[in-house]
């Protein structure tokens, strides 16, 4: 606050002149809450980066992947992410239904990659492969696992969004939550690139 | 892109979108950079394993790169800096961890191993 003395008394200004509409800060405190998600990956990542040579006798990555399917997983949320883009346009362009239908594809990409992920768990632990087996299956089962459940809480957003959207059309409150959405959903394709490097195709190296 | 930014002013943050350009110039590079290293692991085109694990590991950072500009819309200028400020900060605390645990790990694997073997053959 600043006082002038000249003239007939002190006159107060208030710093803050601007209003900030409501959600201007959303993205950015958003972007800050998937950084410190990215923290844990990263430490889900050195747990793994040091214990996958700990077989404990057990089964070796060799053993165990299946480098088609993991292929066909990452295909299936590159999918998702585009598809996702698409929505973001038709979003912009305000057209209920086609990002309805856009939101709808993209679901349906990330069960087809949920189901393939648990597919392959499934596959695993019926081979013996369990996360009790070796501290390798103890960070693998952690590291994809959790990446596994980030998706699948995205799906669950998603569909809420969705229905949001039914009810209430394309409001300024559902776009920043898609925006939103919109990141968290890139952001696990992010960590999903870390996850066939560092984990199927460099395991298959080892 | 600023001009949009204008038009959507403080409502959205100034948070950009992308063009049906920009999602389908990353969706095309994805796709190359992911399709290469699966192409090397699967046919063992590069012999040497190491050099395989290194050259996986430069498209895993480019594509992650690709991903961040087209897919996230990471610039300098979104959020007035900040959140690239954020990002920069989080990129220095992740190569902390990952180097970090990795060397201090595989020395204590290299190191304890034939101290804990000399010790069993002494007398």
């Amino acid at each position: 606050m600043t006082a002038t003395t000249a003239g007939t008394g002190p006159v107060f200004h208030l710093e803050e002149e601007h209003a900030h509409a409501e959600g201007g800060s959303t993205m950015l405190g958003f972007w800050l809450y998937l950084m410190s998600d990215c923290l844990i990956f990263a430490m889900l990542f050195a747990a793994y980066g040091v214990l996958g040579g700990n077989y404990a006798a057990g089964p070796a990555p060799k053993d165990l992947f299946d480098l088609d399917l993991v292929a066909v997983n990452t295909a299936m949320l590159l999918f998702s992410s585009i598809t996702y883009g698409f929505a973001m346009l038709t979003m912009d362009k305000g057209r209920v239904a086609a990002t309805q239908a856009w939101l709808a594809v993209t679901g349906l990409f990330g069960l087809a990659f949920l189901s393939i992920e648990l597919y392959e768990f499934a596959h695993m632990i019926h081979e013996g492969a369990t996360p009790q087996r070796s501290a390798f299956l103890s960070s693998f089962f952690t590291l994809v696992g959790t990446h596994g459940l980030h998706v699948t809480f995205g799906t669950v957003w998603l569909v809420t969004l969705m229905v949001q959207v039914a009810r209430f059309g394309l409001i300024e409150a559902n776009r920043r939550r898609l925006m939103c959405l919109s990141m968290f959903w890139h952001f696990l394709d992010v960590v999903w690139i870390g996850v066939f490097t560092f984990v199927y195709l460099m395991g298959m190296l080892r | 892109m600023s001009a949009h930014d204008h038009a959507e002013g403080h409502g959205l943050g100034g948070a950009a979108h992308g063009s049906f350009r920009g999602y389908l110039t990353g969706f095309v590079l994805s796709v190359i950079l992911t399709a290469i290293p699966f192409w090397l692991v699967m046919t063992g085109a590069i012999d040497d394993k190491q050099a395989t694990a290194i050259v996986i590991m430069a498209f895993a950072v480019v594509q992650i790169v690709v991903h961040m500009v087209f897919f996230l819309h990471m610039n300098t200028t979104s959020e007035g800096g900040w959140s690239m400020l954020a990002l920069i900060f989080t990129l220095i605390l992740v190569v902390i961890v990952l180097t970090g645990s990795l060397w201090v790990m595989y020395h204590l694997n290299a190191n304890m191993m034939p101290g804990l073997h000399d010790m069993r053959e002494m007398p």
